[in-house]
């Protein structure tokens, strides 16, 4: 009777000690992270990480690597839907709506209540939130974003007899220097072209730049309508279409997002626009003096804002969403933010990250560093509507087929909008 | 009476018993099957006929609206021309490669077993990586394809960037990766044939062209009906270059039916609609399968 009294007492002392221990184990985050410039970012995130795990024991963060956003976002999605467990994600900022029609992600309202984190979600640059806000609340924090800068090779104005420290202004303006730039060999062949803008993978992005410049916007608000037919976004795609067809000085066909740095920085191209995301590695890459400038403009300047967000999953549990908020309050810190910028040349999300000691001398050094930033007085949300993979694939199919000189403007932008209508009317 | 009786039991029990142990050794492969195949296809076979649920909108029978849904979509209609295209362009042109490569390096060579671990390269490295390396040969301007045109005064050309090389592109990818692993097949089958068959011909006089065409090739004809199955099957399940090269595009010119189904089943969440798409493909699949095997089964020659 002895004994098996005893045997009880070590049972309960042996449960309350394994439950003690359970209570105090790590909480673990599984993070999807998308790459979409090339450098090291895998390294500076991992580093970051390792950071925040010193300072904060109890938390444990793994970053899984899953691809390009579009791949990031299947991943993670995947992963939901089979419920493995995701806390949090970097995800593409425009990915708000579907993710909010899969039922998927929780408003940072309800997790950052106090108000210190009220004092947080506030102090992000307003035109990055733009795509963050839905129904009244907050669903996503910038941390890799972007807007699209011009990168110009300073040499090869030079060599052209332009001005390097002027970089085109107007879309005409652009268009007669590039014919400046493009240069041909003995044969007639061209051996670097004059403008390269890239129509692979994020087709839509510069396309919306193009209309923004041209005074519309391709979207509502609400993410339930689309302008894809409209006469200034018909103007906008035959201005694209006509820097290789009318002014010669990009080269026929689609041009490829992945390899379109490397040709800059072979020289293949004079000019090219890309996502201020590449900023670090050009600037590591290049043999020749290179200079950025913001996007020139047709009625306005304008670019769309780009990149990732931070998503914190509905599945996570009231514990794994208070770390997973402390963790994300870590990463978009200025002083982390400030270092990612400098890392990679994705903006710094806030006005305090700038004001840093780092980050200043870092501008002051390379001007460069700050045109993004200075862009986004011009700049708007990025496309997002209910369904967003679909209607894109519409858009991104329709400036494909033009580019390649298969459909006119007008023609392939109606189908577009007549397939986001029949799509969009339910959301309505 | 007695005597027998315990016999005849035995004899049904050790039926029985073959009949458990049978249907035993069957089961686990039995078991995978059903859950990750027979039933998947089923399942999808269903949901082809209600539409995808969305936040609000639960799923609904909705009949054969998605199959009309698909007559009406040109990107439908465009991908299955696509994967016919590419598989009449890959399947002969892999299958001649290999039989060409299997009777070249079947002979004496010098330096034989060199070109043959050459031949067979392509295969044993993954697709991913592959298509990384070719997507820097294709890339124009600085890419390998378009520096050797350069040697010849030749323009460079966006050869993923353009709808009419696109396709073919990644063509010459798929044929130059399988048609090592297919010569594998062929060099076996050639080694299996007798020598006394050739020494024979020679005596009759017969010339090595004819001599091919009447007993080798014949003799080949089962490891080619294996290798067409192969090639075709090949042909619609293969799409990981897709990914890396050209993301089906431009404008859809270079998808094919499996990877449209993987985008508008994972990247539009659209589940409903890429079932439909899928019972389409192993329809096609499932018929190519019975045609191949009763129409070359009769001109299959086995020894």
């Amino acid at each position: 009777m002895k004994q098996m009294w005893i045997r009880v007492l070590c049972g309960v002392a042996l449960a309350v000690i394994l439950g003690g221990t359970a209570a105090q184990a790590a909480v673990e985050l599984n993070m999807y992270y998308p790459v979409a410039v090339g450098g090291p970012i895998t390294k500076v995130i991992d580093d970051m990480i390792a950071e925040f795990e010193k300072a904060n024991p109890g938390i444990k963060v793994k970053a899984v690597y899953a691809g390009n956003y579009d791949d990031t976002r299947v991943k993670a999605l995947a992963a939901v839907k089979a419920n493995q467990p995701v806390q949090l994600s970097v995800l593409f900022s425009i990915d708000l709506f579907e993710l909010m029609d899969q039922d998927a992600i929780v408003p940072f309202d309800e997790v950052a209540t106090s108000a210190e984190d009220k004092q947080w979600l506030s102090s992000f640059y307003p035109s990055l939130m733009q795509n963050s806000k839905a129904k009244g609340k907050i669903w996503g924090v910038p941390f890799q974003r972007s807007t699209i800068v011009m990168y110009y090779n300073k040499d090869a104005f030079k060599e052209a007899g332009l001005d390097p420290n002027k970089p085109p202004v107007t879309w005409q303006e652009m268009a007669e220097m590039a014919q400046k730039l493009t240069k041909k060999d003995a044969s007639g062949n061209v051996t670097r072209w004059g403008v390269q803008i890239p129509s692979t993978g994020y087709a839509y992005w510069m396309f919306q730049a193009l209309c923004i410049q041209n005074g519309l916007e391709l979207m509502n608000q609400d993410g339930d309508q689309t302008y894809f037919d409209k006469p200034e976004v018909v103007e906008a795609l035959q201005y694209w279409r006509d820097l290789a067809a009318k002014y010669k000085v990009m080269p026929e066909g689609t041009i490829d997002w992945g390899t379109l740095r490397q040709k800059f920085l072979e020289g293949a191209t004079a000019i090219m626009w890309h996502t201020t995301g590449n900023l670090t590695a050009v600037r590591e890459g290049a043999k020749f003096d290179f200079g950025v400038s913001m996007l020139p403009a047709s009625k306005r300047r304008g670019s769309p804002t780009g990149g990732g967000n931070f998503y914190i999953f509905k599945n996570a549990s009231a514990e794994e969403r208070k770390a997973s908020l402390k963790f994300i309050q870590f990463m978009t810190s200025p002083e982390l933010s400030a270092r990612w910028s400098m890392a990679t040349g994705y903006v710094a999300t806030s006005p305090a990250a700038y004001k840093t000691a780092t980050l200043e001398k870092y501008v002051a050094d390379f001007p460069a560093a700050a045109v993004a930033r200075d862009q986004f007085q011009y700049s708007v949300a990025e496309l997002a509507v209910h369904e967003n993979a679909r209607v894109k694939k519409f858009l991104d199919d329709a400036i494909q087929s033009v580019l390649t000189g298969a459909k006119s403007p007008k023609d392939a932008l109606g189908g577009a909008q007549q397939q986001a209508e029949r799509l969009l009317k339910p959301y309505r | 009476m007695h005597s027998i009786r315990p016999k005849k039991t035995m004899r049904i029990d050790s039926k029985t018993a073959r009949w458990v142990n049978a249907w035993l050794l069957l089961l686990p492969a039995a078991v995978l099957m059903v859950a990750f195949t027979h039933f998947p296809i089923v399942g999808g076979f269903f949901a082809s006929f209600f539409s995808t649920a969305r936040q609000g909108r639960p799923s609904k029978f909705v009949g054969l609206d998605n199959y009309s849904y698909m007559l009406n979509d040109p990107v439908f209609w465009q991908v299955l021309g696509n994967n016919f295209l590419y598989a009449m362009g890959t399947i002969p042109l892999s299958v001649g490669l290999a039989l060409l490569m299997a009777v070249w390096v079947n002979g004496r060579l010098f330096g034989r077993a060199v070109v043959r671990t050459a031949y067979f390269t392509p295969t044993i490295l993954p697709m991913i990586a592959v298509a990384n390396i070719w997507l820097f040969f294709y890339t124009p301007q600085i890419g390998l394809l378009d520096k050797i045109r350069g040697l010849f005064g030749l323009a460079s050309h966006s050869w993923l960037g353009d709808p009419g090389t696109a396709l073919a592109c990644l063509m010459v990818l798929a044929v130059w990766k399988d048609a090592g692993f297919f010569m594998i097949f062929y060099l076996a089958a050639l080694q299996g044939i007798s020598p006394e068959l050739e020494e024979a011909a020679v005596i009759e006089g017969a010339g090595r062209w004819y001599f091919f065409r009447r007993v080798t090739l014949p003799l080949l004809m089962p490891t080619t009906l294996f290798v067409v199955v192969n090639a075709t099957i090949n042909s619609f399940k293969l799409v990981d270059h897709i990914f890396i090269l050209t993301k089906g595009g431009p404008d859809n010119a270079s998808s094919l039916l499996l990877y449209y189904i993987y985008e508008v089943a994972f990247g539009f969440w659209d589940t409903a609609y890429a079932s439909t798409l899928t019972v389409v493909l192993l329809a096609i699949l499932g018929g190519l399968a019975v045609t191949q095997f009763a129409y070359l089964e009769k001109r299959v020659h086995y020894q």
